[in-house]
């Protein structure tokens, strides 16, 4: 009569269902199995492609061996310089991150982080070229300080303001902002490289060196801004109305906030922390500039900002994790003669590992035969 | 006709991650007889219809068709074992006729639209639809789409047809239309399930009542054999006090008024046009519409979220005396002027809160502003979210939980109670309890009433016709932007309100006739 005797379905092999009953620290414990899972298994090839291209029999012992002192040198000889790198390594990345996350929280792409760092990293250069030896010292390193935050605040409220105004697409206006950075240094630098294209080191204007560390002031500044950060966001009204305006900009109007007013003001914010970024690379750092002084940490940065889920906190063990494989892998790779790009392709996958993970911490995987099981426990 | 079960289901369980939708649910539906699934928000009966339907898999439980197991996949498994299902928004293309909707998807060879035409004209001619097979589908009512998204199924051979919620949508007088040719085809020997949550509906529409409480199937009976009462007691699961308290105002003064106000949506076209009415004092101004009519847009021209093209809104300060004019203040500037004017708007989480943000942080939206500090003031709000809590019965983990975990009726209960918690002068409401249980609903209810004792000028836009002659003290009926009348709730009816809501002229305006 009908088709129903012939039609003969069967149930789906797996379904998967949503779960939203894990506990915090069950999610972090997935979470870190994951970053160990990724870690291992690309340690293994790297053991294997290090074998071949070395010609030794390597055992994965002796590249784990390789990674930690590619990051942390010879710690038990007493020897810190090592550990200090990844340090410095690891605030910038930090500095650059967290200055992402206000914008972020209020769903603005900022990609142009790599751009304002550069940016303030110029105007810090610049100070310290044309006011070195005019004005004192003391004077002079809260100059370059100032006017690196200016620099970036500049080049970051540029695309807010169009943005709040025109409704221009923020991700691309920041993106472009980057390339309009890079070529004002490149040209910048072949006005005062003398012809070499390279600026020599500038001593006045650095930032002093303190405790006989030459990064040690720069880890104590970031360490303040991370701290700062999360009480600006977490307890500040300014900071509420970020998050308020980031999750629906009908409620931020329905009560009364100057929707535009925020998104400026928090760009602002944002462009300058990663002023500030630019200046301890320049001032803190280099004593120099060129193209590649942020080296794609501005990119790197926006990636860690999402792993931190945008808290503080945890954006600083993330960049301390970037950092360290990082380091790490380029420093195992070069040792055995490696691509360098190595190290790239192992913190993608790293970050790839900790990413799809949270599939396991918002859903549940069952199967056809198992109906009595735990699912409605 | 010879009692013969089309569909039966037996024992079906869907769990979505711990919470439980549908456990051991138990239907029959015979040839040639129309149920209706009764129960509350949330109690489970779209996850029910949609496992009939093939959109979820049950986790338990088997469905029988014709006597015969049956497993039912997807859509498509549906379909072959003639199952239709209506939901509750369309899914139409705008840009196509009637019939091109109608064989959109059908794959048996040969395009042919004469034919198809035709036949979709037998079907109603058959069951008594009015609608021309040739007409666009934007260009239609929302009824009209009703229709066409109906002829679909039967179309397509449908025996047994499930409608989700379908009289949302409509004025009184075309879900009686409705209700005709839902009787004729089960005359036909259709299977017919219908979903809903209006007691009157069911009771004149349906044989047989199913009902379900918080996922549970409560059982079935006859609808010849019940009432109100039992059923409500059955949805619910104690009696109901199903009356609303209504009290005479008391000193009505005008409070807000709006005079002559025009507003253009986006793309320019005018969503109000010459609106004037008058709010008062201790009163509770009921807004009656179809949905979409300008409802939304009046009351955001109100709280100063809406550009006007002309026209003022003024409000009479109790303080001073004085009339303000709030035409063309951004909602700050109002508030900023001491005017107390508290908005629970539609769209909750998109627009009243903050679904990500806790219940305390919540509280906070309105007054976070206060004092010069630069730091958030969290003791306050706090202690006001645990006030609410207590007071309103909101089921919540703790203060600090997500809104957007909250149910529908919990999350309103905290817009509202923070609303009220700013001691309003004027009060506006659209949709309190859409998507809210009885017992949520009444709450809401008795709220405003308070407000409304207290001296409050209510403004409340709803759905349901027989809640808006019960609570308000007059009725304003809103139809494509304009103000078709001005009735007295104590008097008028539900068809008077009906009328009114599909009149295209505006009330002419005698001179503010409606002045308390």
């Amino acid at each position: 009569m009908r088709k129903t005797t012939t039609v003969k379905h069967r149930e789906p092999l797996i379904h998967i269902a949503k779960r939203d009953d894990m506990a915090a620290w069950q999610a972090w414990l997935i979470r870190l199995a994951a970053i160990l899972i990724g870690f291992f298994v690309m340690s293994a090839v790297l053991t294997a492609l290090a074998s071949t291209s070395s010609g030794k029999d390597l055992s994965f012992g002796d590249i784990l061996e390789r990674l930690s002192r590619s990051v942390f040198g010879r710690l038990f000889e007493g020897k810190f310089s090592q550990l200090w790198k990844f340090l410095q390594e690891t605030a910038v990345l930090l500095c650059l991150s967290l200055a992402v996350t206000p914008a972020f929280k209020m769903k603005f792409w900022n990609c142009g982080a790599e751009g304002q760092a550069l940016f303030g990293g110029l105007a810090a250069m610049f100070c310290m070229i044309n006011l070195g030896g005019k004005v004192p010292e003391p004077v002079l390193v809260p100059l370059v300080i100032l006017a690196s935050i200016i620099g970036g605040a500049v080049w970051g409220v540029i695309p807010a303001i169009f943005h709040a105004y025109y409704r221009t697409n923020e991700t691309l206006f920041t993106l472009m902002m980057n390339y309009v950075a890079t070529q004002i240094v490149a040209y910048y630098v072949y006005a005062n490289g003398q012809g070499s294209n390279v600026i020599n080191p500038v001593s006045t204007g650095a930032l002093p060196v303190i405790g006989g560390q030459q990064y040690l002031l720069n880890v104590l500044i970031v360490t303040l801004l991370t701290v700062l950060t999360y009480v600006y966001l977490r307890f500040s009204k300014q900071g509420y109305e970020v998050s308020v305006v980031g999750e629906s900009q009908n409620t931020a109007r329905y009560i009364g906030i100057n929707v535009k007013k925020v998104i400026i003001r928090t760009m602002i914010i944002s462009g300058a922390l990663c002023g500030i970024a630019g200046m301890l690379l320049v001032a803190g750092k280099d004593h120099s500039i060129n193209t590649a002084t942020v080296g794609g940490q501005g990119f790197t940065a926006i990636m860690v900002s999402w792993l931190g889920q945008f808290n503080p906190y945890i954006i600083a063990a993330m960049a301390a994790l970037v950092s360290f494989l990082q380091i790490g892998a380029a420093g195992a790779a070069d040792a055995y003669f490696l691509n360098s790009a190595y190290a790239d392709v192992m913190v993608g996958v790293v970050v790839l590992c900790l990413v799809a993970c949270e599939f396991f911490i918002r859903y549940t995987v069952k199967f056809r035969h198992s109906k009595k099981g735990g699912a409605l426990a | 006709m010879a009692q013969k079960a089309a569909i039966e289901l037996k024992n079906i369980t869907k769990a979505f991650g711990s919470v439980v939708a549908n456990k051991d649910v138990c239907l029959t539906v015979n040839k040639g007889e129309i149920l209706s699934i009764l129960g509350e928000n949330g109690s489970g009966k779209t996850t029910l219809m949609n496992m009939i339907a093939g959109i979820y898999f049950p986790d338990e439980g088997q469905i029988f068709i014709d006597g015969e197991e049956v497993v039912i996949a997807s859509p498509k498994d549906a379909f072959d074992y003639k199952i239709g299902m209506i939901h509750q928004h369309f899914k139409l293309v705008d840009i196509f006729t009637a019939t091109e909707n109608i064989v959109l998807g059908l794959e048996d060879g040969k395009f042919d639209l004469k034919n198809a035409e035709k036949q979709v004209h037998d079907i109603c001619e058959k069951y008594g639809f009015e609608v021309d097979p040739k007409k666009k589908i934007y260009t239609m009512s929302v009824s009209e789409k009703q229709t066409v998204e109906i002829i679909k199924v039967l179309y397509r051979g449908a025996d047994i047809l499930i409608l989700d919620e379908p009289t949302a949508v409509l004025t009184p007088q075309e879900t009686q239309r409705l209700f005709d040719v839902l009787r004729r085809m089960r005359d036909d020997g259709k299977a017919i399930i219908i979903i809903t949550h209006k007691l009157h509906e069911v009771l004149s529409l349906s044989d047989k009542v199913a009902v379900l409480r918080k996922g549970e199937y409560v059982g079935t009976v006859n609808t010849a054999e019940t009432n109100e009462a039992q059923l409500t007691e059955m949805m619910v699961g104690k009696k109901v006090e199903l009356n609303i308290h209504r009290s005479e105002p008391k000193d009505a003064v005008p409070r807000l008024e709006v005079h002559h106000i025009d507003c253009s949506n986006r793309e320019g076209v005018k969503v109000l046009d010459d609106v004037s009415f008058i709010a008062n004092a201790g009163e509770i101004l009921g807004v009656a519409g179809i949905a979409g009519s300008g409802q939304r847009e009046l009351l955001e021209a109100i709280a100063g979220l809406q550009r006007l093209d002309s026209g003022a809104v003024l409000y009479n300060n109790p303080k001073t005396g004085n009339m303000e004019n709030l035409t063309t203040k951004t909602p700050l500037q109002i508030r900023e002027l001491g005017v107390r004017l508290s908005f629970v708007p539609e769209d909750r989480l998109g627009m009243g809160l903050v679904g990500n943000m806790d219940i305390v942080d919540n509280m906070m939206l309105r007054s976070y502003r206060r004092g010069k500090s630069v730091f958030l003031e969290r003791k306050g709000p706090k202690d006001l979210a645990e006030h609410i809590i207590e007071e309103l019965e909101v089921v919540t983990p703790s203060a600090s939980t997500p809104v957007r975990r909250l149910s529908g009726g919990n999350v309103q209960k905290v817009l509202v109670g923070r609303e009220i918690a700013a001691s309003p002068t004027v009060l506006m409401a659209a949709y309190p309890v859409r998507g809210l249980d009885i017992n949520s609903s009444y709450t809401i209810y008795n709220l405003l009433n308070e407000q409304k004792e207290r001296g409050v000028a209510v403004i409340f836009v709803g759905e349901d016709l027989d809640v808006l002659l019960e609570l308000c003290d007059r009725i304003m009926v809103i139809g494509s932007g304009r103000i078709t009348g001005v009735v007295d709730a104590r008097t008028a009816t539900k068809e008077q309100i009906g009328l009114l809501m599909t009149k295209t002229e505006a009330l002419t305006w005698e001179g503010g006739e409606d002045r308390a």
